[in-house]
């Protein structure tokens, strides 16, 4: 436990599970930070940005609350368009299938190296079956 | 992840189940509570009678009664006796012009929009009982809570329940043993054997928990996520919910003129049963009764099966001609109705019925060690330093008004239903009150001196409170123990021993958190084993 990753402080490292590297996938400090952030080669690199591991596990929170409710919303929608069988059993089976994709989320915020992937987890798939939902359009 | 899925999955466990799980605990008692709702509103209302009819006068008698109180009703609904209720519930809809204007006065029970009564099948009279919310209590407060907006309540009550899935799903992958968890409890060893009990809680009754969550979203889904039906069907939402359920359409519209009588409801409920080929009729409703162009439609009882989604038949009121039969419902929409239907459990009989509340109990169990768990872990930091931080303080004076204050809650509302007198206004708010009141003195009290002695005080409160319920109840009424055992009387006498049960079993508690002792160190202990040796048998014998 006493191993924290790099960058961040023994006190501060100790309250987090060995191996976490929480930061803030969007930095507010700078354009030339931001320049950093989309394109460093190394998460290392972030470091500088916003280091306070509270913050990555707020990010990864909101994640896993607002993303994991907008994934579970849009595959709703997708499933109940995109499904080759009766629209109204379409509906019912994308609902019970969303509730279980929306926990998937959850864990999937928390469990991946960095608060960037756990946002990008799960707003591209959230966005593809947004994008697939308005291109299906309301059924007839 | 380089190192520790493992270590994440526990972090998250941890904390997804700490943040809600005082709100969780109340969530689940009501729930566990919800499985006798019946029985416990039998109990709250002694003054009806234990025995009656259940042959097919009771439904005429249903439709005497209603033809007398509600004749001028757009529809009257009746809810047969079974089992578990031998009474007659009906409510009816009066028409928009029977109103009153008052939006305030639309909602109560004079001038309102529905009207409802308890009737008695032996006499077709309404049975006069005193005023309460019975297990119904429970049963809202599970997901409608109480003094707050219920969609707030809901959605409240959702975020909880998606904690409550992701919990269960983290707690199974931080197990590396699940299977050597199932059968191992170390009694007696601080931290090690709260774990342990918290594992067999949970993993005992695993499935249970597990199917209890995630139908208990399916059962609001439509509410949490109503975009699919938005997406499918942006112009009408009726008429997803009609294709989906395979419901009826609206009735045929009133003819205007009058039919005398009522309908021949013995024969339709004969045709309902032949038709069903043994399925028993639960309760009917009747569209425009008087009219000559009145409609029953029966509904099978939910007893018999898993899905709550049951059957229907539309009769003509005059003739008692089959008009209509309900649609075998899609796959997806039985799955949803089965789901539904686990969670209610209202086909489960006594046995299985006994399973699903101890399953509910051992739920219970889970959520108070866990969020006990958290705290007993995280004391060993505050002692180094030497003074009790504020979270734990916090955490601490939670757990002893949810887990020793909510069973006082429980008790309480019991013993007002019995203690309040009959006659004041809005009794069955006032009974509501005298819970939420007694779990507010609890908090406080855990508030003000969140210690170990507040955990006996508080334990032994609650459980001093149900063994006495029993006593009282034989001093209030006239169905105690003595009369309900010797009647045969299960439910009311279930009812007292069921509570001197959970208070024996309170006051095993609190007895054992007075006498707990820390256990010793390993380091002590090697200490005392060292100093017996050497001073030999004289320190043996002291």
């Amino acid at each position: 436990m006493d191993t924290a990753p790099d960058g961040v402080g023994r006190r501060q490292g100790r309250r987090l599970p060995v191996g976490w590297r929480n930061r803030l996938p969007f930095p507010v400090a700078s354009p030339d930070a931001f320049v950093k952030v989309l394109f460093c080669p190394r998460p290392r690199r972030l470091a500088g940005v916003l280091r306070h591991p509270r913050a990555g596990i707020a990010s990864r929170s909101l994640a896993a609350i607002l993303g994991g409710y907008a994934l579970a919303a849009t595959t709703s929608s997708f499933l109940a368009l995109a499904l080759p069988m009766d629209r109204a059993q379409a509906v019912l089976t994308g609902m019970l299938v969303a509730i279980v994709v929306c926990a998937c989320a959850v864990l999937w915020a928390f469990a991946v190296r960095t608060a960037l992937r756990a946002w990008i987890g799960i707003a591209l798939p959230a966005l593809l079956m947004g994008v697939g939902t308005a291109w299906l359009g309301p059924a007839a | 992840m380089k190192q520790g899925f493992r270590q994440s999955m526990a972090w998250l466990h941890t904390w997804t189940g700490l943040l809600v799980g005082w709100l969780l605990l109340l969530i689940f008692m009501a729930g566990t509570a919800s499985y006798y709702r019946e029985e416990i509103s039998r109990w709250m209302r002694p003054e009806v009678p234990s025995t009656l009819a259940r042959g097919p006068e009771a439904a005429e008698r249903a439709l005497q009664y209603l033809q007398r109180h509600a004749a001028r009703a757009e529809s009257w609904t009746v809810t047969l006796p079974d089992d578990r209720n031998g009474t007659l519930r009906m409510f009816w809809r009066n028409p928009e012009s029977a109103t009153s204007p008052d939006e305030g006065k639309r909602r109560g029970r004079r001038g309102g929009r529905f009207g409802d009564a308890t009737v008695n099948p032996d006499t077709g009279e309404a049975i006069a009982a005193r005023e309460t919310r019975g297990g119904d209590f429970f049963y809202r407060l599970h997901f409608d809570l109480h003094y707050i907006p219920v969609v707030w309540a809901r959605y409240l009550v959702g975020f909880c329940a998606m904690f409550m899935l992701v919990a269960i799903i983290t707690g199974v992958i931080t197990h590396k043993k699940i299977f050597k968890d199932f059968f191992t409890f170390r009694p007696g060893k601080g931290q090690r054997s709260w774990l342990d009990f918290h594992n067999v809680s949970a993993v005992m009754a695993l499935p249970y928990h597990a199917m209890i969550t995630y139908t208990g979203i399916v059962t609001l889904m439509f509410m949490y996520l109503p975009w699919g039906v938005k997406a499918a069907y942006p112009a009408d939402e009726d008429a997803f919910f009609s294709a989906a359920f395979a419901r009826f359409g609206e009735p045929r519209d009133a003819a205007g003129t009058s039919a005398p009588g009522t309908p021949d409801i013995v024969r339709v409920l004969d045709a309902s049963r032949r038709y069903w080929q043994g399925g028993e009729p639960g309760g009917f409703t009747v569209h425009h009764p008087g009219d000559a162009n009145a409609v029953v439609d029966v509904f099978q009882r939910t007893g018999k099966r898993l899905s709550i989604d049951t059957p229907s038949l539309r009769f003509d009121g005059a003739t008692g001609a089959l008009l209509d039969a309900s649609p075998g419902p899609g796959g997806a929409t039985r799955t949803r109705g089965v789901m539904y239907g686990l969670h209610l459990a209202r086909f489960a009989d006594p046995l299985l019925r006994l399973l699903f509340f101890l399953s509910g109990l051992a739920g219970c169990l889970m959520v108070a060690s866990g969020v006990i768990l958290w705290a007993i872990k995280e004391r060993p930091k505050h002692l180094k330093t030497g003074r009790i931080g504020f979270g734990l303080r916090l955490v601490d004076a939670l757990n002893i008004g949810a887990v020793a204050g909510l069973p006082i809650a429980f008790a309480a509302y019991f013993w007002g239903n019995r203690l309040l007198p009959l006659a004041i206004a809005e009794r069955a708010s006032a009974e509501a009150n005298v819970f939420f009141a007694a779990w507010a003195v609890a908090l406080l009290a855990a508030f003000a001196w969140p210690r170990r002695a507040m955990w006996a005080w508080q334990l032994y409160v609650a459980a001093l409170l149900f063994l006495l319920l029993p006593l009282v109840n034989a001093l209030t009424t006239s169905t105690h123990l003595g009369v309900s055992l010797m009647r045969h009387d299960w439910v009311m006498a279930g009812f007292d021993l069921a509570m001197l049960a959970l208070g024996a079993g309170l006051a095993c508690a609190g007895r054992r958190m007075q006498r707990w002792q820390p256990p010793a160190s390993a380091a002590a202990r090697r200490r005392q084993a060292a100093n017996v040796a050497n001073t030999g048998p004289a320190g043996a014998n002291a």
